[in-house]
């Protein structure tokens, strides 16, 4: 295994997406809404597509303009079937984002089949080639570092979530864990969430373009599920779930360019590797929790007997 | 397009078609159905945890394929990774649920994020690979439905008998399994295995349509359909029925259009056509529609609204004419009125309006006073007394009263019954008749000033 300058852009562009991630989805965890990551990476493909044909070109900006929009369209929709059609939470998200991708798609292949916009390739960038995507040179103390773009957009997006979780962390988690209490309060439940939507949707269409859509589903669910058996406070949820996240990155790509090998293969992706680490670091804390761990409680409960 | 063509796909001459057709609607029968279930076990969104954890069964019994020096891309081969993999994530998304704090909604997040990035991973090692065979394994899951062979359709035949078979035979164990998992642990049967297997069908679906018609595809056929008809029904049967035949019509409208019109393609027609259905059912559903549901409201605050005018009408009467026998009908301001409750001038404007049109009373709402018609008398009178009894009856039977008073009755005998009913009224000192209809004294004072007859408590 050689270990180069390159392996350290993509583990820093990696943690920092994991953790902007983490952040946010400790919130979706709470609120039983694990899979709007998921959801809005299959939802915004029409705003991909309108962007598209609008703009009639390929640049980030329109396209990531279009995918945020439609990701928060895609939680205000879910909200609005669910409220008022009366309708369970995952199946209004299933109807909103499967309609909203067939339509998308039909866009796609009626108005621009005659270019190449393939989903796969505009939205979902690759960690891997990050750092050969070089965004602005910072210089100083006679220090020349160059930083890839995506890790830049990342750093923003992560301190974007950040500021906003540390500005309204009473009012996220009043209304997460207590809507009435909120209303009571004089919190709006309701703004907060939309909130936390626009949060997710710019999230993930930023981090989708960036490195992928894999490591964002895994990211908004995996390191908070696994923070959420640990603790009962959410401070300390939410710093488990940085740690965790930010483990799974650097693990993540550790195995993705040495576990191949041992089968004879070349490297793989990281993305996936990352996703793969933060799930055998799940098992690891179901199996081993001190309070709510499988081993420990199957022990206590033989001792019992 | 012509006719000809019309013609050619309505009677799905064309032997693409046919098979297209037929497959879309085998399998939103076959998915309206289990996704009924999911529906009522609130895991719409298992379809989407399994599709995309069918990905590393496929390249991994892809590789295990080439490592064992045949190509790897046996179609059946596939199929069983796709399976094997998709079961281990059911029953991964079980455990999780039984043995951690975690919800349905996080275990199969979790289980869905994880596999799918586990293929990933493994497509990232198979696409190494010097014969480059890897290509189209993705395309694996993402499905073309317009390129169908005969072969998806014989298995997709197979498996929908063998899924519709199923779930006819244990329909009473699923349906209880649905609306009371307790009970049915409590009656002996193993919820774990009604669960697994519940699952397993699903993933049989799933794993048979994917290669089929594509990912999104299967995953609206698992919820939309099943969503939409619940609009319609409170029943379970009914339900499943419904959604069955919604998600077939799906199918065929879908498909029909897809070969009709140029470029469309027909996965993304599918879908649009049952997001319709579901559109339209939310809006006009007749168990659950939401403009059904508005009406009612609207009613119900129509004749709260009646209720409330007329017993303030004869509460003030009653003030007036305090010891007489008989209510005498006279004129009542307007202001007096408005006064006894927070009517705003738009809401009681309306009422009396609706008032006059109904005949309870003679003045029209522009005019400064109300007067009740005979007939509007004896609806208060009648308003009034069910008002005074249900408050006595808070008042005497606390202790059973909170079983009752959330049920919205209007008649107080509906719900009370004869014999209570005249408890109460015996609970009462005085009487007073008007035409016929008892009303008894308020128990408390009244709002506006008009102080209760004191003989009323006993």
């Amino acid at each position: 295994m050689s270990w180069l300058p390159l392996d350290t852009w993509i583990v820093v562009t990696g943690a920092l997406c994991a953790a902007a991630c983490a952040l946010l989805g400790n919130f979706l965890v709470l609120r039983k809404m694990s899979m709007m990551g998921d959801a809005i990476s299959h939802a915004v493909l029409p705003g991909l597509a309108i962007a598209f044909l609008l703009t009639g070109s390929r640049s980030s900006i329109a396209m990531f303009i279009g995918a945020a929009l439609v990701g928060v369209m895609t939680a205000v929709f879910t909200q609005w079937i669910g409220k008022f059609g009366n309708v369970e939470r995952g199946a209004s998200m299933g109807i909103v984002f499967t309609t909203l991708f067939a339509l998308g798609l039909l866009l796609i292949v009626k108005g621009a089949d005659h270019v190449d916009l393939d989903p796969g390739c505009v939205l979902y960038g690759a960690l891997e080639l990050t750092p050969l995507d070089p965004g602005f040179t910072l210089s100083g103390f006679g220090l020349t570092l160059t930083v890839p773009r995506a890790t830049a957009v990342l750093s923003g997006i992560f301190l974007l979530n950040l500021g906003c979780i540390l500005l309204f962390y009473k009012e996220l988690k009043i209304s997460s864990f207590d809507p009435e209490l909120a209303t009571t309060l004089g919190i709006d439940a309701r703004w907060m969430h939309y909130l936390l939507m626009t949060l997710v949707a710019i999230t993930a269409v930023a981090a989708f373009e960036a490195v992928g859509s894999i490591i964002v589903i895994a990211m908004l669910i995996v390191p908070a599920a696994s923070a959420y058996l640990l603790t009962h406070r959410l401070s300390t949820m939410i710093l488990l779930s940085l740690v965790f996240g930010v483990a799974a990155a650097v693990l993540g790509h550790i195995s993705a360019i040495t576990v191949p090998h041992w089968f004879g293969f070349s490297d793989t992706s990281t993305s996936g590797m990352m996703a793969v680490v933060s799930g055998v670091l799940f098992g690891l804390v179901v199996l081993l929790s001190p309070n709510q761990g499988l081993l420990f409680r199957s022990r206590r409960t033989g001792k019992a007997g | 397009m012509d006719w000809e063509q019309i013609i050619s796909v309505l009677f799905l001459r064309d032997y693409n078609t046919r098979l297209v057709v037929f497959s879309t609607l085998l399998l939103g029968v076959t998915c309206g159905i289990m996704g009924g279930f999911l529906l009522l076990r609130k895991r719409s969104l298992m379809g989407d945890t399994l599709s995309h954890a069918t990905l590393p069964g496929i390249v991994g019994l892809f590789l295990a394929g080439v490592f064992l020096g045949n190509d790897g891309k046996s179609f059946m081969l596939l199929l069983v990774g796709a399976a094997v993999t998709g079961l281990l994530g059911c029953w991964l998304v079980l455990f999780i649920r039984e043995h951690t704090r975690l919800k349905d909604d996080a275990a199969m997040g979790i289980v869905l994020s994880v596999f799918f990035g586990a293929g990933v991973a493994l497509l990232g090692m198979a696409q190494t690979l010097p014969e480059g065979s890897a290509a189209g394994l993705e395309s694996f899951i993402y499905g073309k439905t317009a390129s169908m062979v005969a072969t998806d359709f014989q298995i997709l035949v197979v498996v929908s008998l063998l899924v519709l078979g199923i779930s006819i035979l244990l329909f009473k164990e699923f349906k209880l399994l649905c609306f009371d998992e307790t009970f049915a642990r409590s009656l002996g049967f193993s919820t774990r295995w009604l669960d697994v297997l519940m699952l397993g069908l699903v993933t049989a679906v799933t794993v048979a349509g994917l290669q089929a018609v594509g990912l999104i595809l299967i995953i609206a056929f698992l919820i939309t359909p099943a969503a939409a008809a619940r609009f319609w029904t409170e029943k379970l049967e009914r339900m499943l029925i419904l959604s069955s035949i919604l998600g077939g019509l799906s199918g065929w409208i879908g498909a029909s259009l897809s070969a009709l019109l140029p470029r469309m393609p027909a996965g993304a027609v599918i879908v649009l056509v049952a997001a319709g259905f579901f559109v339209f059912s939310m809006l006009f559903g007749t168990a659950r529609g939401v403009l059904l549901r508005y009406r009612q409201h609207r009613e119900l605050r129509f004749l709260v609204s009646r209720q409330h005018l007329l017993r303030a009408l004869f509460e003030i009467l009653e003030g007036q004419q305090s010891g007489v026998d008989e209510l005498e009908v006279t004129p009542v301001p307007y202001e007096e009125v408005r006064i006894t409750r927070t009517w705003t001038d738009r809401a009681l404007n309306k009422t009396l309006a609706h008032a006059f049109r109904d005949g309870l009373v003679k003045t029209r709402p522009t005019d400064d006073t109300i007067l009740l018609s005979s007939r509007g008398l004896e609806e208060a009178a009648k308003v009034t007394r069910n008002h005074r009894l249900w408050e006595l009856y808070l008042i005497e039977f606390a202790d059973i009263a909170t079983s009752r008073v959330d049920r919205g009755a209007d008649r107080v005998e509906h719900v009370l019954g004869e014999e209570l009913v005249q408890a109460l009224e015996a609970k009462l000192q005085t009487y007073r008749w008007d035409e016929q209809v008892l009303v008894p004294a308020s128990p408390h004072p009244i709002a506006g000033g008009v102080a209760p007859s004191t003989e009323a408590t006993p």
